[in-house]
């Protein structure tokens, strides 16, 4: 039988069946043919006997965790049939194997760098080696952009093929923001640091990955938490995806040259990030989520500060999305650019808000809830144009779903000041165990898995930033446009440099 | 156009009037107070997630600190983080706040070059390179910008060529793959210029201090200017900080 786990679920490491990659390869493919299932992680890890592969396979319908194994031992040849060819959305997994650990994946169509890491199998692969795809022709030209952008923003570069001003390929290149993250986290070894490094793998998404992190080293504790920490952790959750979305707003009026509605929603993402600041002293919610407790419990002033807070946010935010929204310069600027179908999201294996504007509707709050979204359920919603319009469309439905949701809680739910716990660094964490976690964050899925060893340290971590499936999706909405559209396709995506390179 | 109007009017004042004088409200941390009050040294040094805090007398240096707070929830009568945003300095020995210290001004006024007071007190355009940086402190100086906090004002700007540049801020403990970008774009800028490291991991690598995929020695190369300490610096205290050293 296939080991299935529920979100923020732990397993005795034993318990996991190691397939031999033949029956490996076929159950992955028969389970990742079918829609409602995708490819959340897929990575290696050393083990005594060679290399340990786990393969996590989120199933919606059955909300469900598919965890697949299988090992590749030292004395066996570094060579495996690359799954990329029936499951695409595999491709970035296998290049992240490859690049690693030196499997030659046979038959991947291309097996690229993906980050240029620190402690990669080639040594000598420098980040300036990267093989670009190019054509050989007199008509076309190509344009480097990077790694060092105009605005200020991370680095990567993209590498366009162009007939004119139409872009015929795209392709972009990242590893610039590699910090050693994942080997970081076996590194320090107090879970304080651990918590530090969660928060800073991506600053856009501080709580998102900070509530995947506790969630994942609490279900290693097997320990309950209160009901009101976990609400808590949602409510700040909401929040940042409300103060980033209206931000990503504010920055496509930017590049759509409509000064008003970027001047407009830039003022009101600054209600939202203040509010943060009052709640845990710093505008992004570093150090608000911490293991087995919290610093800043979330008192009755700071729910009628919010509420006060959000009434502000609605009247100004409804009143300029009316004008923003229905402006002709922003419809024409927005409006069938960019498109990505439903059938290439599924086949990239795409996750978050840039799935659901192609009608691919994952959300994890809907189909692998933790107890927050499952006390107060939450409505997703999807679109179907797949352009650049539709993802303005849709972050503007998700900022009014969260604040629903936000409004429900704080109706229905009691904060009480005095059953709140302080933060406890050190829980121990159950030997020779498997965990994993996922949680919708404002860009899509993020899943961490962890693995202990028989003395219940971490043995291998592993993050999977939405950005890492979605990254591809960006190359291919550009191809057939001009390059002129690439600012407004690359914010209305705004996917994350660091979260990818980590 | 009526409907433009009524939104703008709606929106109300949004630009802050007085940026040195703000007074922000607690829980925000800015400049810890450390008072002279005996306690286990040990325990204080040891709860740092980044080794900012040394003993004999306990001093707490800045640009480790991430400002999470730790230690002053675990030792409230010996560290306090108050609200003050000034908190940049010029030189990196003066981000060392030490045992029963009162000054608040971190800024070597005499150590500032005249060249600096004479020709960027007018106009400052600033590149920014973020080296391995979370996103955070990009956010952040983005927003220096934004209708709030108006930087633009003081004539102060980020510019997309370093060629225009003044001065360039570096954000992020500088990764190995960024390392030689971040040197190119350094030496494009013209003379005279600045250097600012903005944030804990420019500073000293912060978490990722010891990492294999950081590298640092470009710093050593050139002269830094400026340290803006936070994680990310709020927006006042990047402003502040500029305003203070340049003029």
């Amino acid at each position: 039988m296939m080991l299935r786990l529920k979100n923020n679920q732990s397993v005795d490491l034993d318990k996991l069946e190691i397939l031999a990659y033949d029956a490996f390869s076929s159950l992955a493919i028969a389970l990742l043919t079918e829609e409602a299932n995708h490819c959340a992680a897929y990575f290696a890890y050393k083990h005594e006997l060679g290399l340990q592969f786990i393969m996590a396979i989120a199933d919606d319908t059955h909300h469900d965790l598919i965890i697949l194994s299988h090992l590749l031992k030292k004395e066996d040849n570094k060579t495996l049939e690359s799954l990329t060819q029936s499951i695409f959305a595999l491709h970035i997994f296998e290049r992240e194997l490859h690049e690693n650990f030196g499997i030659e994946f046979k038959n991947h169509p291309w097996q690229k760098p993906v980050r240029f890491p620190q402690n990669g199998a080639n040594p000598n692969l420098q980040i300036n080696d990267y093989p670009f795809y190019t054509i050989k022709s007199k008509e076309l030209h190509e344009v480097g952009v990077g790694p060092i952008h105009a605005g200020i923003i991370e680095p990567g570069h993209f590498r366009f093929i162009c007939n004119g001003e139409k872009v015929l390929h795209l392709e972009i290149q990242l590893g610039y923001q590699h910090r050693g993250v994942e080997q970081l986290f076996l590194d320090k070894k107090q879970n304080l640091q651990r918590h530090l490094l969660a928060e800073n793998i991506a600053g856009d998404t501080v709580i998102g990955h900070s509530n995947v992190f506790v969630k994942l080293i609490e279900s290693l504790s097997d320990k309950e938490f209160s009901e009101q920490l976990q609400i808590e952790r949602s409510l700040a959750l909401e929040l940042e995806r409300i103060a980033i979305h209206t931000g990503d707003i504010s920055a496509l009026c930017t590049d759509a040259a409509y000064l008003l509605g970027a001047s407009v929603f830039g003022t009101l993402r600054t209600l939202i990030i203040n509010f943060m600041q009052f709640w845990c002293g710093n505008r992004f919610g570093k150090s608000l989520v911490r293991m087995g407790g919290t610093h800043f419990p979330f008192t009755e002033a700071l729910k009628q500060e919010l509420r006060t807070v959000l009434q502000a946010f609605e009247t100004q935010f409804e009143e300029m999305v009316c004008l923003a929204y229905r402006l002709p310069s922003i419809q024409n600027r927005f409006d069938f650019s960019g498109i990505l179908t439903k059938r290439q999201a599924q086949l990239l294996g795409m996750v978050g808000i840039s799935a659901r504007v192609c009608d691919l509707p994952r959300d994890i709050r809907v189909s692998h809830p933790d107890f927050a979204y499952q006390k107060f359920t939450y409505q997703t919603l999807s679109l179907e144009k797949g352009d650049v319009f539709a993802r303005f469309l849709l972050k503007k439905r998700d900022i009014r779903n969260s604040i629903a949701w936000i409004k429900t809680v704080l109706d229905n739910f009691e904060f009480s000041e005095t059953n709140c716990e302080k933060p406890n660094y050190n829980l121990a964490l159950k030997p020779n165990s498997f965990a994993i976690s996922l949680t919708e964050a404002w860009r899509g899925e993020i899943c961490h898995c962890a693995l202990t060893d028989k003395a219940g340290a971490l043995k291998h971590y592993k993050i999977t930033d939405p950005s890492m499936h979605n990254w591809k999706a960006l190359e291919l909405s550009m191809r057939s446009m001009e390059i002129s559209d690439f600012p407004i396709n690359n914010k209305s995506y705004n996917l994350s440099y660091c979260g990818h390179d980590l | 156009m009526r409907r433009e109007l009524k939104i703008l009017i709606h929106n109300g004042k949004q630009y802050i009037p007085d940026l040195k004088n703000v007074s922000l409200r607690p829980p925000f941390r800015g400049l810890p107070e450390i008072s002279t009050a005996k306690v286990d040294e040990k325990a204080l040094v040891a709860i740092c997630p980044l080794g900012a805090i040394s003993a004999g007398p306990i001093s707490l240096d800045l640009g480790k600190c991430a400002f999470c707070g730790e230690c002053a929830f675990a030792f409230p009568e010996k560290i306090k983080f108050t609200t003050n945003y000034k908190i940049s300095s010029n030189k990196r020995a003066h981000l060392i706040i030490k045992e029963g210290a009162t000054s608040t001004n971190l800024m070597d006024g005499s150590a500032i070059p005249k060249v600096v007071k004479k020709t960027f007190s007018k106009s400052l355009k600033l590149r920014q390179v973020s080296a391995g940086g979370d996103n955070s402190c990009e956010i952040e100086l983005g927003a220096a910008s934004n209708a709030n906090f108006d930087m633009g004002r003081f004539g102060i700007e980020f510019t997309a060529s370093p060629r225009h540049a003044d001065g360039i801020v570096i954000t992020g403990p500088i990764t190995k793959n960024s390392a030689n970008a971040l040197q190119i774009a350094y030496n494009a800028i013209p003379d005279p210029k600045i250097v600012v490291l903005c944030g804990v991991d420019a500073i000293s690598g912060g978490i990722f201090d010891n990492s294999n995929a950081i590298e640092r020695n470009i710093l050593n190369t050139l002269k830094v200017d400026l340290y803006i300490p936070g994680n990310p610096p709020h927006p006042l205290t990047f402003i502040n900080a500029l305003l203070d050293y340049t003029r």
